[in-house]
């Protein structure tokens, strides 16, 4: 691999400001990197080389500016997020000629600060899954083994920061969909708190749930990208007004975890994980309290119930959102049908995978009046226990420690057959997602049975992100290095 | 929690999905493992909790009610499946 196309994004911003690069050569550097690895990853639904080298170019022009602190950074951006004419599919054959009048929010931003977009990402069809396997495209592979899945949803740009196609992603996570893929692809991936970045412009999916968020091959890379797409935008009523902190400089203040205490769940620690990825955890938990850190015990007694209030949350508010795809402003339009409702029933039909419509069925059957107070009040109801029950915990400590996932990546088809099944993966992350806290997955080293990578979830306080990547950064440098996918 | 295959064909339905009878049945037994599953919640006494909704508390964002041109009509037509130039076309209606 060149070494140009390996380093860090801090490296190469670094290397970019100080000209000893141009973004001429670092771009091209990506795109021949892209054109080796894609055939075998398959990691990106659309490329815009054309645009990106012009963008170089422009850049090189006008000469490195300190004030865009992404200034000639090759980036890639899930496809669920909206780029001004350029295609934005969701992984959907229902928005396979979709390209949108703006761009979301976030891509405004990384564009301001000076950022290069690569291409957009692969992954399950409307973020629905946990293995790239629902898109309606194609499945991306892993980098560290092509015949096991890069989880998901945000499976391509997981893949893509794996594989060094580009210095960083941003993903969206709903239930898990950026920690899962970083977890299985080895790299960091961070959820904010809710509200913390502007989902104006991402196709939602579970909106009081989803958020956007980056992925990157280092923590400091990870405070990088947050710092660009972190805070208030009038476009999002649901963004919260409050100031963002100093992430990078935050990282500096910390050499060790004195002071700091982890809180391990015993209900994420004490069944059902794959000897490796208990192993691999649990070494790093020793490494930090080696480092000064106090580790304590707590509970989340309501963990058994998370899977079942996510999945009814979840559905219920896809089953909404996604009502909006009707054949009439974009999308799908099935030509055959000659009647209004026919020409709705018929494009939903023929537009929407397998997964969605599984999901939108469901949405629509726990929303339904006589099962809405069973099922869809009874969920939200339970949801503030699960809050409670972190907000409690978190008195205890810092920051929650546990795995991302009960085992490392999964071999392809393994777990389509059954929906239940696959829903159950999810089980440490969507939690976080509930109680709308920030959470990350740190690689803790490879498992010892699969050779896969493993990742240590941390999850913090409500708008407390710094503490985490602060404990993650000094971790990643102690932990046993996980290294790069050899492809 | 039981869903028969008429109450899968009855919500497909309400969505707005059409589906083929093998469909059906294999989505009537696969949500009803799911549905089954969910059922757990039941076991929760929940009478005197508020539901939560969304995890920010925050109030209604207010502001002005002013008109804004952002974008232009023919763009916006540009990724509608048919348009006469100035409108959406559908199917006739009535």
């Amino acid at each position: 691999m060149p070494e140009l196309c390996s380093r860090s994004l801090t490296h190469i911003r670094q290397a970019l400001a100080e000209k000893t690069v141009s973004a001429a050569e670092v771009t091209a550097a990506a795109l021949t990197r892209i054109e080796a690895t894609e055939p075998a990853v398959k990691a990106l639904l659309s490329l815009q080389a054309d645009e990106a080298k012009a963008r170089a170019v422009e850049l090189d022009a006008a000469g490195p500016d300190p004030c865009k602190p992404l200034w000639g950074v090759p980036l890639i951006v899930k496809d669920v997020l909206a780029t001004k004419g350029v295609p934005t599919t969701c992984g959907s054959k229902m928005l396979e000629n979709f390209r949108p009048v703006y761009d979301a929010t976030v891509i405004e931003r990384l564009k301001d600060a000076g950022a290069i977009l690569l291409g957009k990402a692969n992954m399950d069809e409307f973020a629905m899954g946990s293995t790239t396997e629902n898109s309606a495209y194609f499945t991306t592979k892993n980098p560290w083994d092509t015949g096991r899945v890069p989880g998901g949803s945000s499976g391509g740009s997981g893949a893509s920061v794996a594989a060094c196609q580009a210095y960083g992603a941003l993903g969206t996570d709903t239930g898990g969909s950026i920690r899962l893929p970083a977890s299985f692809c080895g790299i960091v991936g961070l959820k904010p708190t809710y509200g913390r970045v502007s989902r104006f412009g991402m196709v939602a999916y579970g909106s009081s749930l989803d958020q956007i968020g980056p992925m990157t091959r280092t923590v400091e890379d990870a405070a990088r990208l947050l710092q660009v797409i972190a805070g208030h935008d009038k476009r999002d009523s649901t963004s919260v007004d409050a100031p963002v902190p100093d992430y990078v400089a935050a990282l500096g203040k910390r050499k060790d975890l004195s002071g700091l205490t982890i809180g391990l769940p015993a209900e994420y620690w004490d069944e059902g994980l794959s000897p490796e990825v208990a192993e691999a955890c649990a070494n790093a938990v020793k490494k930090a309290e080696e480092l000064g850190a106090k580790t304590v015990r707590v509970n989340l007694k309501l963990s058994q119930y998370a899977i079942a209030t996510y999945y009814i949350i979840a559905v219920a508010e896809a089953s909404s959102n996604l009502a909006r795809f009707d054949g009439v402003r974009y999308g799908h339009r099935d030509t055959t049908a000659d009647s209004l409702i026919d020409m709705y029933v018929k494009s939903r039909s023929t537009g929407f995978g397998e997964e969605v419509q599984r999901r939108i069925i469901l949405g629509t059957y726990v929303l339904s009046s006589g099962y809405y107070d069973a099922y869809y009040r009874k969920a939200a109801q339970v949801r503030r226990l699960l809050r409670q029950d972190f907000e409690a915990a978190l008195t205890m400590c810092d920051v929650l420690a546990g795995p991302v996932c009960p085992t490392t990546a999964f071999k392809m088809g393994e777990m389509t057959s059954d929906p239940l099944q696959m829903y159950l993966m999810d089980i440490f992350t969507i939690s976080t997602n509930l109680a709308g806290l920030p959470g990350m997955s740190l690689p803790v080293g490879l498992g010892r049975e699969t050779g896969m990578p493993v990742g240590l979830q941390l999850t913090g306080r409500a708008f407390d992100e710094a503490t985490m990547l602060q404990l993650a950064h000094v971790l990643e440098q102690n932990v046993p290095a996980t290294g790069l996918a050899t492809l | 929690m039981k869903i028969s295959p008429e109450e899968v064909a009855k919500v497909a339905r309400l969505a707005r999905l059409e589906l083929s009878q093998d469909k059906i049945d294999q989505y009537a037994a696969q949500l009803g493992d799911i549905l089954g599953y969910m059922d757990k919640l039941g076991e929760l006494d929940t009478s005197a909790v508020a539901p939560m909704y969304t995890p920010v508390d925050h109030v209604s964002v207010m502001r002005d009610d002013v008109v804004e041109k952002r974008y232009a009509r023919e763009d916006i037509l540009k990724n509608a499946p048919e348009t006469d130039g100035a409108f959406f076309i559908v199917p006739r209606i009535v």
